[in-house]
């Protein structure tokens, strides 16, 4: 059956009919055209799908539609300044080359500005827990890596403080 | 596309029970990261779903006036991670909690969906029996309490009602206070694994500090549904830390558990993990709890 769906996505509200067995992958991408979020094993594994959603990371090929009423919606192609710049989140992808084929580099994307977002400094083990939700067949990470320490470190020396590292810190 | 007959999205807890009384064959979701995989296996397929994805009602976590730990059922992982209560009480809850999956699986999935698929590697689901949870269920007949140890009848198998949900998973003050806790997960990655073993111990330390008071030894994928070392436990009840000791817990837990051969892991290696995790978690239990570490 059919619903209207209203959200707000890239900072527009939209409404639009969707099926109710649609997942939001498929809204985002076939009905909003919105193809950075890509679909790699539709089964929550992968992450190349993710979006920020109210500002945190899911998994949208698991996420139904018509679950997302109401909310805000962030893809890659929400990232680009109104002058046409990039975000220094895909500024920093560019500049480490943390890009090969680029399938799983939305993704990486999205879940690098909700990291970013928090203003915290991370160690590069954090990052890598951070990212755990991602699979990338080509880089091995590393660059990965270096462009989320790089823009991190930039994001901390500009509004940063130092906060509390996140999640349990131990399992005492 | 799923593949779902019918969607109900309930816009409270009692309009959830009104819709699955109305409709036997419906499945509740919550996150949807059991159901929804179980759909696209074709496990689920052509399913009737109600779903209670994001009620006010079933998120958060609170601590009564008596101290019992009150977390509703829909609140996510990540949520449960972060805290501020369960850290300060359960850290042992928050830190499983944290090793399901990766952030987005952490974002989406929830404490009763953990409980409820009756799943025996469920991360959670071994703390929630060292700590002795109460299962608070709402149906057509009202609310019932059932302790966590009742709740599992088999794989996958509860005795949760049709038309009942999860709403809280409560936590009694005298099951927290005063223990030191230890969840240890084994997974062939550190990340995006489920369990090949989960074990949660927990210790309660006599007034001086040299012996155990309470020991608390649970564990997921040791039997087909998680389970308690409770023989193990009484026997140690009293007895001095020494070395002995670990070996004596170890030597109890293998007499109790009984795993079995997955594509994951053979019983043997199962078994062998049983003995040493029971050794690494106690043994960090009653550091926590403020003991000596040297054993
Ligand atoms: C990629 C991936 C990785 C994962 N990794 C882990 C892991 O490391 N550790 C782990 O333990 N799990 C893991 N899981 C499994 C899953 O995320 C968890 O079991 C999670 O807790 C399920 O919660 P949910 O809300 O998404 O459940 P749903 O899929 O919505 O529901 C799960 C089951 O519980 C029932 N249910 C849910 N909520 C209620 C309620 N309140 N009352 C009554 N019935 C209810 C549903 O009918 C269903 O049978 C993983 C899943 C995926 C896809
Ligand atoms: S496509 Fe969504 S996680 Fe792989
Ligand atoms: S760049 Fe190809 S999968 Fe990551």
């Amino acid at each position: 059956m059919f619903k209207t769906l209203t959200m707000t996505v890239n900072g527009r509200e939209v409404s639009i009919p969707v099926d109710e067995r649609e997942s939001l992958a498929d809204t985002l991408r076939n009905r909003l055209g919105l193809t950075s979020v890509k679909k790699g094993c539709e089964v929550g594994e992968c992450g190349a799908c993710t979006v920020l959603i109210d500002g945190e990371a899911f998994d949208t090929c698991i996420y139904l539609s018509l679950w997302a009423e109401g909310r805000s919606i962030l893809t890659v192609e929400g990232l680009k300044s109104p002058t046409g710049e990039l975000n220094p989140v895909q500024q920093a992808f560019i500049d480490e080359a943390a890009t090969q084929c680029g399938f799983c580099t939305p993704g990486l994307i999205m879940s690098a500005v909700e990291i970013v977002g928090t203003g915290k400094r991370y160690s590069r083990e954090e990052l890598r827990k951070l990212i755990s939700g991602h699979l990338c067949r080509c880089t091995g990470y590393d660059s990965i890596l270096n462009a989320l320490e790089r823009v991190v470190e930039q994001t901390y020396k500009h509004v940063g403080h130092e906060g509390e590292a996140p999640g349990p810190a131990g399992h005492a | 596309m799923y593949d779902i007959e019918k969607f109900y999205q309930a816009r409270s807890v009692a309009d959830a029970v009104r819709a699955l009384r109305a409709d036997e064959r419906a499945i509740v979701i919550a996150g949807g990261s059991d159901v929804l995989i179980e759909i696209r296996d074709g496990k689920l397929a052509g399913c009737s779903l109600v779903s209670i994805h994001g009620l006010a009602e079933l998120e958060g976590v609170e601590r009564t006036a008596e101290g019992e730990i009150v977390i509703r059922a829909g609140t996510s992982f990540s949520r449960i991670a972060n805290d501020p209560i369960l850290l300060r009480t359960v850290p042992m809850l928050a830190y499983a909690a944290d090793q399901v999956g990766g952030p987005q699986i952490r974002n989406i999935g929830t404490i009763g969906g953990n409980v409820c698929n009756g799943v025996t590697s469920a991360d959670s689901a071994s703390s929630l029996w060292a700590l002795n949870a109460t299962l608070e269920l709402t149906g057509g007949e009202g609310t019932r309490l059932v302790p966590i140890r009742e709740f599992y009848t088999g794989p996958g198998k509860t005795v949760r009602r049709h038309d009942e949900i999860l709403t809280a998973i409560r936590i009694a003050r005298a099951d927290y206070e005063g223990f030191g806790g230890c969840y240890l997960k084994y997974g062939k990655r550190n990340a995006m694994e489920i369990a090949t073993l989960g074990c949660a111990a927990m210790v309660r330390l006599t007034p001086d500090q040299k012996a155990i008071a309470e020991l608390r030894l649970a564990y997921g994928v040791a039997a087909p549904t998680p389970m308690r070392c409770t023989a193990t436990e009484e026997a140690v009840r009293g007895a001095a830390i020494t070395p002995e000791l670990l070996d004596r817990i170890a030597q109890g837990a293998l007499n109790e558990v009984k795993p079995r051969s997955s594509w994951r892991a053979s019983r043997e290696f199962r078994l062998q993990l049983v003995s040493e995790m029971s050794r690494r978690a106690v043994r960090q239990a009653i550091v926590n709890a403020g003991g000596e570490a040297d054993v």
